[in-house]
């Protein structure tokens, strides 16, 4: 039994059971909420916090934290919808353009971060002001996107059998997933990011790059919220400045309930993932129930916060014993 | 004088004063009527009353966490605790509750409880303050539509709103509650050990506790009292606009009370706090917020400056920066006073 809740999958474990359990309480109360329309819906639906999250389960690793991701989803859809409507890019040139913006914006953010020695949450903070401002000051409105390419996308997908869809946010979703399994799990870059964050001196006396990595983990963080801001657009064919509130707070949970360490140092990518599903899992039971209102679902999402905390400290002050 | 100079310079507290000073001579620049004042129906009308105004919220936050903050510790919830008090207020107003001293003490209870949550899943469970305040930072605002049942409540109640737009001595009541909460807080840490206990348990808090420094119940002290003030707020706003939003109500306004915390020149690593420097960093955002307003910029451009203004501001307090690239501006004056003769 020692074993078992000492070994470092346990917290995975427990978010992957969780799920579990709460997909069974709904398909036991409901018709067809255990059906494969539901599971894979939770896929398509969740696509862009899942990117996000996944980009926040970087920078959580590495002890830190990114609160500009929602400012950049929707900065992401106004230019979007700008270049596209305004200025009749194609779409896959907006994108490049976006993508490798962000980049510069997480780039300039980690150099602050590590050459000044800021604290990540300011100067992400600072972030967030600066992207919701840049998109608030490209447009206050919001504007419709109308393109062909648009449209074939988002109407792209596969049937599974059982009444499942797969769409093409989902797909994006899984390819995203499978890279970052590869960066962060059999990469030298992701070992890096879990030794700045188990012990930041040690790594630095190992000789692990510090700089580098750091400046790449906000480099990785924006340009998947960017990635996220595409895959949303995909959902609303529109970009708004006031889009995607909160955005950052819904990730950060994601990846707590996902069973990463606030702290940094341990945690693992499919974590996230879980931890994205338990939240929509939620919201669908929500829905299906009809007469729960909407704030339960902050409530039921802070108290599993609470509970995946408290277990993650029982699990250390076990460890150590 | 040079070295005056960088005496001067490396004192704390200088740099946020003069960052205050430069955005309130900006703004004199841009509209010469902003330091006017003048007194209308026996209170105080202007420019700079407004920006005290409506800093109070922020203001009250940011005594709150400047101390939390001082204890290597971070409270997320204060938006939602402002939020949870307004409610409870508002649904006592809409009960027939008459006495607003009653209706206050509720509001405040509720702060201290959102205080006493916090601080002991911080100090007795010993969560990561980060994330023990994101719990209730997440499930606060449903509480609070959970007492609200959803609505936007209003109401009307005299005593009670005068808290939110009354005068009293030609200020309104906001700047003086403020001034109130300052001078208790301020005697409290000051004036007693209290405030030498929150910043040795920030510094080290091994140490501290070696030291016989009680490290739990200063650091559930320093939650309550930001939760007392987040309530105060709460019952400010509530009262502002006579009623109980609980999905706007203070949001966002704990990024605000963190910033302001930091523009003062704190460390959001803990072990050193000034309440006054707290309260010149709400000013630095207040100031910009409604001089980017009277000077006819739309008010987009409002977060893109305030952000630029805020990275300036603290790149100017790192050691780094200052060596980069003010030493070596303060050189070249050196140098070509040296120069002079020869030239």
């Amino acid at each position: 039994m020692s074993l078992w809740i000492g070994h470092r999958y346990f917290p995975l474990l427990v978010t992957c059971a969780l799920f579990l359990v709460l997909w069974i309480i709904g398909a036991v109360q409901f018709d067809g909420f255990g059906s494969g329309r539901v599971f894979f819906n939770l896929f398509t639906d969740n696509a862009f916090l899942a990117i996000t999250a996944i980009g926040m389960t970087f920078v959580i690793l590495s002890g830190g934290i990114d609160l500009s991701v929602g400012a950049v989803i929707a900065l992401t859809g106004i230019v979007c919808a700008v270049l596209i409507e305004q200025h009749h890019w194609h779409p896959l040139q907006a994108f490049s353009l976006i993508l490798v913006g962000a980049a510069g914006f997480g780039a300039a953010m980690g150099a602050l971060i590590h050459y000044y020695r800021l604290q990540p949450f300011i100067v992400t903070l600072a972030g967030m002001f600066f992207a919701r401002g840049l998109a608030n000051t490209i447009s206050e409105n919001s504007i419709p996107i109308n393109h062909s390419f648009y449209s074939a996308v988002s109407s792209f997908g596969f049937g599974l059998p059982g009444g499942g869809w797969i769409g093409s946010q989902a797909l994006i979703l899984l390819l995203v997933l499978v890279l970052a399994i590869i960066t962060a799990h059999y990469s030298r870059f992701g070992n890096a990011v879990y030794a700045i964050g188990g012990d930041r001196q040690s790594a630095e006396l190992m000789g692990v790059p510090i700089a580098s990595t750091t400046i790449v983990i906000y480099v990785l963080s924006s340009t998947l919220a960017a990635l996220a801001g595409i895959v949303f657009s995909f959902y609303t064919f529109s970009g708004y400045s006031l889009a995607a509130m909160g955005v950052e707070l819904d990730a950060i949970a994601a990846v707590v309930i996902g069973g990463t360490l606030l702290s940094g140092g341990r945690g693992y990518i499919l974590g996230t993932l879980v931890g994205v599903l338990i939240m929509g899992l939620i919201q669908t039971y929500i829905s299906f129930h009809g007469s729960l209102n909407s704030w339960w679902t902050k409530i039921v999402i802070g108290l599993l916060l609470l509970f995946f905390i408290a277990l993650q400290k029982a699990l250390s002050s076990f460890r150590k014993t | 004088m040079t070295a005056r100079l960088a005496v001067l310079f490396r004192t704390p507290g200088v740099w946020p004063c003069l960052a205050l000073l430069l955005v309130l001579l900006i703004n004199w620049l841009i509209t010469p009527q902003f330091f006017h004042l003048e007194i209308r129906d026996g209170r105080l009308y202007g420019t700079l009353i407004d920006v005290l105004n409506r800093g109070a919220p922020v203001a009250l936050l940011a005594i709150g966490m400047s101390l939390v903050i001082a204890t290597r510790g971070i409270d997320l919830s204060v938006g939602a605790v402002m939020a949870i008090a307004g409610a409870v207020c508002a649904n006592l107003i809409a009960a027939g509750t008459g006495s607003t001293l009653l209706i206050v003490a509720a509001g405040l209870t509720a702060g201290l409880a959102a205080g006493l949550v916090n601080g002991s899943l911080i100090s007795y469970l010993g969560l990561q303050p980060i994330v023990a305040t994101l719990v209730l930072m997440v499930a606060g605002r449903g509480i609070a539509q959970l007492i609200n049942d959803g609505q936007i409540v209003t109401f009307q109640h005299q005593g009670f709103a005068w808290l939110g737009v009354g005068n009293f001595l030609g200020l309104p009541v906001p700047v003086i509650l403020v001034a109130l909460v300052f001078a208790g807080v301020y005697l409290l840490t000051r004036k007693t050990a209290l405030g030498l206990f929150i910043e040795a348990v920030g510094c080290n808090p091994t140490a501290s506790h070696y030291l016989g420094i009680p490290v739990a119940s200063v650091k559930m002290l320093a939650y309550i009292v930001a939760g007392l003030c987040s309530a105060l707020a709460g019952i400010i706003a509530t009262a502002d606009i006579q009623g109980a939003d609980a999905n706007n109500i203070g949001l966002w306004l704990e990024l605000d009370a963190i910033l302001a915390v930091v523009l003062g020149g704190a460390s959001l690593m803990g072990g050193r706090f000034s309440i006054g420097l707290a309260v010149v960093g709400v000013l630095i955002i207040q100031a910009l917020s409604t001089g980017i307003i009277m000077s006819g910029l739309p008010a987009k451009y409002n977060l893109l400056v305030k952000a630029l203004v805020v990275i300036v501001v603290l790149l100017v307090q790192t050691p780094r920066f200052r060596h980069q690239f003010i030493k070596p501006f303060l050189r070249l004056k050196k140098t070509t006073v040296n120069g002079e003769p020869i030239a």
